[in-house]
């Protein structure tokens, strides 16, 4: 199949193309699926982060 | 070497653009919104393209393209299962599963470095050194091996010797992560995977078109399994279509265990415990994002690192139906029905006799797997009378068994000029947002996880800057000199494999133990680093026959063996990531096990929910 006798170096190559495939299915399933908010938390951590980079 | 190599004032000015265009975003950048960081501060969302791009671009680099390429090329395409693993777990795995809890922890914990999120997950200031120290000192090698794949690909694009062509690197290196690219600029980065998606779409439809299709390509690909060089086909090449032979206590597995311990696992497990990678997570602002990011992160890898593998692997089939004709003496007939041989190939002198062509290490007489185009009568240094056949042969023979010109070599020979040139600018493009990410990493491990953790007794300071530059600019010397001094056999690929590995041994099982068991202790994840590193270096250094004999000690030991275990076939080929990940995830558990578990108040704080 494709020129590739070894099932093996086949496996490979449509596993390749299928990881790919399953991640944008992935993608589109999940796409609204979890919650999408920033918490106080999570801005104090971007700050100090912001703070660190802007020093640097 | 193949093709014309030159630099035009076209390509001069085509580069320089580019590199405006680069800086002029990166500029923009600062004026406005410019990293992840600043979108979090302000509430708002990158880009789910944006995000998974810029992600990409600095998972894979000139390592992953000219480096693991070329691997391709000489072993074939059993290395696609890495491809497999840089998207099963790079991507799917990474997003998925570690992403998020990542983010939570980095945040509920405050950590900005990935030593730091070990520390504080563990309460050690210890394991937060360790981990510091451990990246600063290998991640130059790793370094070293993207600043290679870059220069060899612009020495041989251009003409210029590959000192010079190192030497030009380190400066726009240098000009590019110090005085401030080290900040994950997003769209900087993500102008630069654009770059690299359209040179890989490119490469891999020419490279098809160029040998009659997908599957045309690939047969006769696996039609010139008998051309295999003899050496290769000792350790159990069978094929740039076939896996290697598998099986264990025989030389002749040895390729196997090379290619799927060290290359395939190695780097396709390796990529979890990556600390410039890990980081990222916690710069997301939600779950949502990351589930966003894993469609387009994964078409991005499998271009990255699918089409090089597959490109260097079909390398061969081109050069053996357009490579430049070669001129030598059959020694060996492989196939006389297809006319294939082995032939000890031979030059012209100025007097119109043929002499061998000999190798400047061996002074043998080089021999290549041919298929034989012509044949005519000449005579050689003796005036003796003989067939001189003219054919063309495998990539690697056009490269002189240096798998690390590979790709270069096929995009200078098989690709159109102006292709070189934008190649060069996605493999510029490639170890930039690479190399901004490794600088970076090392100068916080040295300034906020080393220097201030040591200096300060763990209490918090602001964070060193200076040593933080100086850190920078010391990782940068020693990459460079790495680069410089040590050129051998697919070293590209070798370097990334060992820091990869390293990594994953080092900081896995602590890594993922810390996201997801509130019964790891610090002690257990301080004992499981420890061993993962010291069996690591030790294999390395004593057990691994490649790694072993170019380090040098093993040989002091053994009166100049290159193993200590060099009378057992295949042990010398093992990766030391198959003993030193078990190991290091067996003392995790272990040593958490009959250790006090930590205390409740920093577990509640750690996992709020």
């Amino acid at each position: 199949m494709l020129g590739i006798d070894d099932p093996y170096v086949l496996m490979a190559y449509l596993g390749a193309v299928s990881m790919a495939v399953i991640g944008i299915i992935y993608g589109l399933v999940r796409r609204n699926a979890a919650r999408d908010e920033v918490t106080p938390e999570d801005r104090l951590w971007a700050l100090d982060e912001k703070k660190v980079d802007d020093d640097f | 070497m193949t093709g014309h190599s030159s630099v035009g004032w076209v390509d001069i000015v085509v580069i320089l653009a580019y590199l405006f265009a680069t800086g002029y975003l990166g500029w923009l950048g600062y004026r406005g919104t410019r990293s992840a960081a600043d979108f979090l501060v302000g509430g708002r969302s990158a880009h789910p393209i944006i995000m998974a791009v810029s992600y990409g671009a600095t998972f894979i680099s000139t390592a992953a393209i000219v480096g693991f390429g070329g691997v391709a090329g000489l072993f074939g395409m059993s290395l696609l299962w890495l491809t497999v693993l840089n998207i099963g777990f790079g991507i799917l795995i990474a997003f998925i599963f570690l992403g998020e809890p990542t983010r939570r922890l980095g945040h509920h914990l405050g950590a900005h470095t990935f030593p730091e999120l070990l520390g504080r997950r563990y309460q050690s200031r210890g394991i937060q050194i360790f981990a510091g120290a451990l990246i600063f000192l290998f991640m130059p090698l790793y370094a070293a091996a993207v600043m290679t794949g870059g220069s060899i690909f612009a020495a041989t694009q251009f003409g210029i010797d590959f000192e010079v062509a190192l030497l030009i690197f380190a400066l726009i290196t240098a000009a590019y992560v110090i005085p401030g690219g080290i900040k994950a600029v997003m769209y900087t980065d993500t102008l630069q995977g654009f770059v690299m998606v359209f040179a890989m779409i490119f490469l891999l439809i020419f490279t098809y078109m160029s040998l009659g299709g997908i599957t045309e390509a690939h047969q006769t690909l696996t039609d010139m399994a008998d051309m295999v060089p003899a050496p290769l086909a000792q350790m159990g090449h069978q094929g740039w279509t076939a896996m290697p032979a598998f099986g264990w206590g025989a030389p002749t597995y040895d390729l196997w265990w090379t290619v799927i311990t060290a290359l395939v696992l190695g780097v396709g497990i390796g990529v979890l415990a990556q600390p410039q990678l890990v980081v990222r997570f916690m710069t997301v602002r939600s779950r949502r994002e990351l589930d966003r990011a894993v469609p387009i992160g994964a078409v991005f890898i499998l271009l990255m690192v699918g089409t090089p593998f597959v490109v260097g692997s079909l390398s061969n089939a081109w050069f053996a139906q357009n490579g430049p004709l070669l001129q030598g003496k059959v020694v060996e007939v492989i196939d006389a029905e297809k006319d294939r041989a082995l032939v000890e190939l031979m030059q012209q002198g100025e007097s119109g006799a043929w002499t061998a062509i000999l190798n400047p290490k061996t002074q043998a007489p080089v021999r290549a797997p041919m298929i034989i185009g012509e044949r005519t009568s000449a005579q050689d240094g003796d005036g003796a009378t003989f067939e001189l056949v003219a054919g063309r042969s495998i990539a690697a023979t056009y490269t002189k068994g240096d798998a690390d010109k590979i790709i270069p070599a096929f995009i200078m020979a098989a690709m159109p000029h102006w292709f070189g040139v934008i190649f060069f600018l996605a493999l510029l493009a490639a170890a930039m947002s690479t190399m901004s990410s490794q600088f970076h990493t090392i100068g916080t491990a040295a300034g906020r996880d080393l220097y201030e953790r040591i200096s300060d007794k763990g209490h918090q300071r602001e964070p060193s800057i200076l040593v933080m530059r100086l850190a920078i600019m010391i990782g940068l010397i020693i990459a460079v000199t790495i680069s410089y001094t040590v050129r051998q056999e697919y070293v590209i690929a070798r370097f990334t494999a060992i820091f990869f590995g390293l990594c994953a041994a080092s900081f896995l099982p602590a890594y993922i133990g810390g996201l997801v068991s509130k019964r790891v202790t610090r002690a257990g994840a301080l004992a499981s680093m420890t061993v993962g590193m010291s069996v690591s270096l030790f294999w390395l250094a004593f057990i691994k026959a490649r790694e072993a004999s170019a380090i040098g000690l093993v040989q002091l030991v053994t009166d100049g063996k290159t193993s200590l275990l060099a009378d057992y076939p295949n042990w010398p080929s093992v990766d030391p990531i198959i003993i030193a990940l078990p190991a290091s995830l067996l003392t995790l558990i272990l040593v958490s096990a009959v250790t006090r578990p930590p205390d409740k108040a920093h577990l509640r704080r750690c996992f709020p929910d």
